[in-house]
């Protein structure tokens, strides 16, 4: 199917006017969070975690949080920011509708592709967060790496609209790879949530302390307690790591359809491996005595940080089946 | 991991504790054998070891990718082995370069096997008796729970716990009666769904593992480069690299045999893209028996073929320049395609063919063929993937091209220790070389194209599928269901009104049970309010 030129033009424009909503949004975000002022709630920790004496069953942990972030629904700016990141989102979304008509195909066969649909989902998540009201205070923090992902796509990664590469016309792409979209998605808000987390605990403990409210990190203050945050992060993980875990199988079920064997230690399997045993980890940690709260954190932190690797070091710097040099 | 029991009744400690779980036992103070063993059991199969274990197995992976591996591309370690030649033997000791097979990788994940074994049977086991279990008896002060309601009303107690049981349709209930010192009351208990997730989960972790382990044990893996126009028969000898499992044995490999008719290849012709590959399609006829009929397949990547429980890719192609060679003695001495080895996108390739019947002296050449023929500043290159324009560039050498010598050579280099470099050329198709000295001539008479087959058998396959298919169910289960406990007390109060406390915990590493509970409490309410105490909030 030839490529329709006036179509990919229309997909660049509307990601470009995604990008520039979604800047305008962090803007508004930031001002929300500066100006419309969050009652530093110093509310009495309610049971931040119990261990449950199950009949039969390990003593399995179980962190409750408390009740979620006090949302601000009544700021104008508040309502503007998540206006202009809904607007923002529609364009994005129609940037990559158009793109995959250009083209003929689903629209991410290409890194500059994956990139979008990253950032994408990753708003996606957002939103639906926020719909739920658990989204407090994170719209900046999503809303920055999306800017720079997409930044990055539309500058260095950017190929124009094209058939697909034998080895990836599969109809494997289509489940593969929109799984691993949706899991890098919500990873990537759970990494965000997951940093402020430890940026909210720390400024918790500096608190406790007795420090001075100007020694005390000054943005801990503006963030929502630490629970919420910790609660957003898990139900995100929780959420990403079964599709994460299909995008896998997945994975293993085309290369062995395409190369003749399910798993073969390629660098990207190795990196998809490794980011999600570190997950498993992080999971394991939040029911391990001594390694709930900021350590746990920490192992998700290095989940994402392995999910990074995989797609642009394993991509840019290493060879391997992936990068469909040749055949 | 003791199994606790249900706790006494009233103690909230027992439901609800803010301690951590219970110290792993200390080592023995006088260690007997069995003592010993007994601890370490429990170390092994302790959460924090699973934990360590998987770290360092995500740890030890990561090597795996930045280094080149044989498992992976052999001709990348030999690179590595010549740029390096003091780290790489060194790193090799480490088997640096096989760490999927290296032995201290093995003995992470057996340990975590062993590990997974030890912790998730006894649980399953454990598990079966909980799902019979009672729900836990409502500890004494409700109100320390991590949710709670309450509210009066002049329902009967008996009534409102009637109405919380219909409420509570779907959760395991228990009824306590009321006793001298405690009102009746309802335990309830959801979710042990997620348990039996969480088993399933670690479970049919094992189950894939061992198909992996039956996989590699007994299947093999072999690729052959097989010219248009010829065939290949499964049979050890045929193929030119050869992975067979632990405990292969030849009789394991499907007796079946294929001809290649034709290889096509068609690429990108305009655009940014130019020159991608479009489609790769191997055209086969294939016999799955010795004896049986010949029956036509196309071969294209995502498309292998199917024999038995073998398995054909087309995993690569290339081009094979025809030359045919006549001695100084005027005799046609070699006539024949040779496959040359792909270095670009374009398919410039490299090659060498050695003509050991030769006289006065054995001939070799090394060279290059590009398809679509162009000038570039340093000679000939390739424009393009196809052949639209190809030509070869040889270059001769005169002497012994040491194949007496016992060590096996590769076919795509040379050994020019004793051999005298004489002249290059460039030929076009029916480009006839004189060579000087009366050595011969060579002429390029066209090319044909070769395709690179892997046959693959992997008799754990389908069972590593249905495990990790249940993998993902697991995991789903586990991470979105919810185990939780509810408790309704109803007590008469002096007044003769009734107080309704409903308390819940979640043991579930997410959301608390607050919305939950006080949406039952509403429910609840419902149920009993009488149309003359309409409840306002
Ligand atoms: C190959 C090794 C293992 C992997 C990849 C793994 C992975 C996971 C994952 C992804 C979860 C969270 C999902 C769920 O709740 O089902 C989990 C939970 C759990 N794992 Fe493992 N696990 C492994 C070994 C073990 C071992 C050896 C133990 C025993 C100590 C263990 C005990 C548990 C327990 C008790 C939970 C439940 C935690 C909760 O309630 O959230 N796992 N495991």
């Amino acid at each position: 199917m030839p490529v329709d030129p006036g179509l990919s033009t229309w997909s660049d424009t509307l990601l470009f006017a995604a990008v520039v909503a979604y800047a305008l949004a962090m803007v508004a975000h930031a001002a929300e969070l500066a100006f419309a002022g969050r009652a530093p709630v110093r509310r009495a920790p309610r049971v931040a975690s119990a261990v449950l004496a199950g009949a039969g069953g390990p003593p399995v942990v179980a962190t409750v949080p408390a009740s979620p972030a006090p949302e601000r629904r009544g700021t104008v700016v508040g309502r503007l920011a998540i206006a202009l990141t809904a607007l923002g989102w529609a364009a994005h979304l129609a940037s990559a509708v158009t793109r995959g008509l250009a083209a003929g195909r689903v629209p991410w066969g290409n890194m500059y592709e994956f990139s979008s649909m990253v950032a994408l989902l990753a708003v996606t998540a957002y939103l639906v967060l926020a719909a739920r009201r658990a989204a407090g205070g994170l719209g900046v923090f999503v809303l920055l790496p999306v800017v720079l992902l997409l930044g990055l796509a539309g500058t260095v990664l950017y190929v124009p609209a094209g058939p697909l590469v034998p080895a990836l016309d599969s109809y494997w792409i289509k489940i593969h790879v929109a799984a691993a979209i949706v899991a890098a998605g919500t990873f990537t808000v759970a990494a965000v949530a997951t940093v402020l987390y430890l940026v909210r605990a720390g400024y918790d403990t500096g608190r406790a302390r007795g420090a001075s409210a100007a020694t005390a990190r000054g943005l801990g203050r503006l963030l929502p307690t630490a629970e919420a945050l910790d609660c957003t992060a898990y139900r995100t993980i929780a959420f990403a790591f079964p599709v994460w875990t299909f995008a896998i199988i997945a994975g293993a079920i085309w290369a062995e359809a395409a190369w003749g064997r399910y798993w073969g230690w390629d660098p990207k399997e190795t990196w998809s491996f490794v980011s999600w045993v570190v997950y498993a980890g992080y999971l394991h940690a939040r029911t391990t005595a001594g390694w709930r709260g900021g350590r746990a954190a920490l192992v998700a932190l290095v989940g994402f940080a392995a999910l990074v690797f995989n797609f642009f070091g394993v991509n840019l710097w290493i060879t391997g089946l992936h990068s469909y040099a040749g055949l | 991991m003791a199994p606790s029991e249900g706790p006494a009744e009233g103690s909230l400690m027992a439901v609800l504790t803010l301690e951590a779980p219970p110290e792993p036992p200390r080592p023995p103070a006088r260690p007997s054998p069995l003592a010993l063993a007994r601890y370490a059991w429990h170390q092994l199969t302790s959460m924090r070891t699973a934990l360590l274990l998987l770290f360092l197995l995500a740890l030890a992976a990561v090597p795996g990718s930045l280094l080149p591996q044989r498992g992976v591309n052999p001709l990348q370690v030999g690179e590595f082995f010549r740029r390096h030649p003091t780290l790489a033997p060194l790193l090799d000791r480490f088997s640096l370069f096989d760490v999927f097979a290296a032995p201290w990788f093995a003995a992470i994940y057996l340990l975590l096997v062993v590990s997974l074994a030890g912790c998730a049977l006894p649980r399953t086991v454990q598990h079966v008796t909980t799902l019979r279990a009672r729900p836990p008896a409502p500890p004494r002060n409700l109100s320390r729970l991590p949710a709670y309601e309450r509210w009066e009303t002049d329902a009967e107690p008996a009534a409102v716990l009637a109405a919380a049981r219909r409420v509570l349709r779907g959760w395991r209930v228990d009824g306590h009666p009321s006793s001298a010192r405690t009102p009746p009351a309802l335990a309830a208990e959801r979710g042990h769904l997620r348990t039996t997730g969480n088993l399933l989960f670690h479970l049919a972790l094992l189950v894939l593992l061992a198909g992996v382990a039956i996989g590699g044990l007994f299947g093999y893996r072999g690729t052959v480069l097989v010219k248009e126009g010829e065939g290949f028969a499964n049979a050890l000898s045929q193929y030119d690299n050869f992975r067979p499992g632990r405990v292969f044995r030849p009789t394991a490999l499907t007796p079946f045999a294929f001809v290649l008719d034709d290889f096509r290849a068609t690429y990108q012709e305009a655009g940014p893209t130019r020159g991608a590959p479009r489609t790769f399609d191997a055209r086969v006829r294939y016999r799955d028996a010795p004896d049986g009929p010949l029956r036509p397949y196309d071969i294209r990547v995502n498309h292998p073929l199917r024999i038995g429980a073998a398995k054909v890719y087309l995993i690569g192609h290339g081009y094979a320049p025809r030359v045919r060679v006549t001695d100084g003695r005027g005799a046609v001495v070699f006539d024949a395609a040779v496959p040359f080895l792909p270095q670009d996108a374009n398919f410039t390739s490299n090659g060498v063919v050695k003509v050991p019947d030769a006289r006065p002296e054995q001939l070799g050449f090394s060279g290059f063929f590009t398809p679509t023929t162009v000038p570039s500043p340093r000679g000939l290159t390739s424009a393009f993937p196809a052949a639209r324009n190809p030509a070869l560039v040889l270059l001769a050498w005169s002497g012994d091209l040491g194949l007496d010598s016992g060590i096996p050579q590769s076919v795509y280099t040379l050994d020019t220790d004793k051999l005298t470099r004489r002249a290059t050329r460039a030929l076009g198709v029916g480009d006839r070389w004189q060579l000087p000295d009366g050595l011969g001539t060579v002429t390029f008479t066209g090319h044909t194209e070769w395709a690179t087959f892997q046959v693959t058998y992997d008799p754990g396959k389908r069972l590593a599928l249905v495990a990790a298919l249940l993998v993902v169910a697991g995991l789903l289960l586990s991470l979105s269901v919810r185990r939780r406990r509810v408790w309704v007390r109803a007590d008469r109060t002096e007044g003769g009104r009734t107080v309704v406390e409903i308390a819940g915990v979640a043991r579930t590493g997410g959301v608390g049970v607050g919305l939950e509970v006080r949406d039952l409490a509403r429910r609840i309410r419902a149920a009993t309010s009488s149309r003359a105490h309409p409840e306002g909030e």
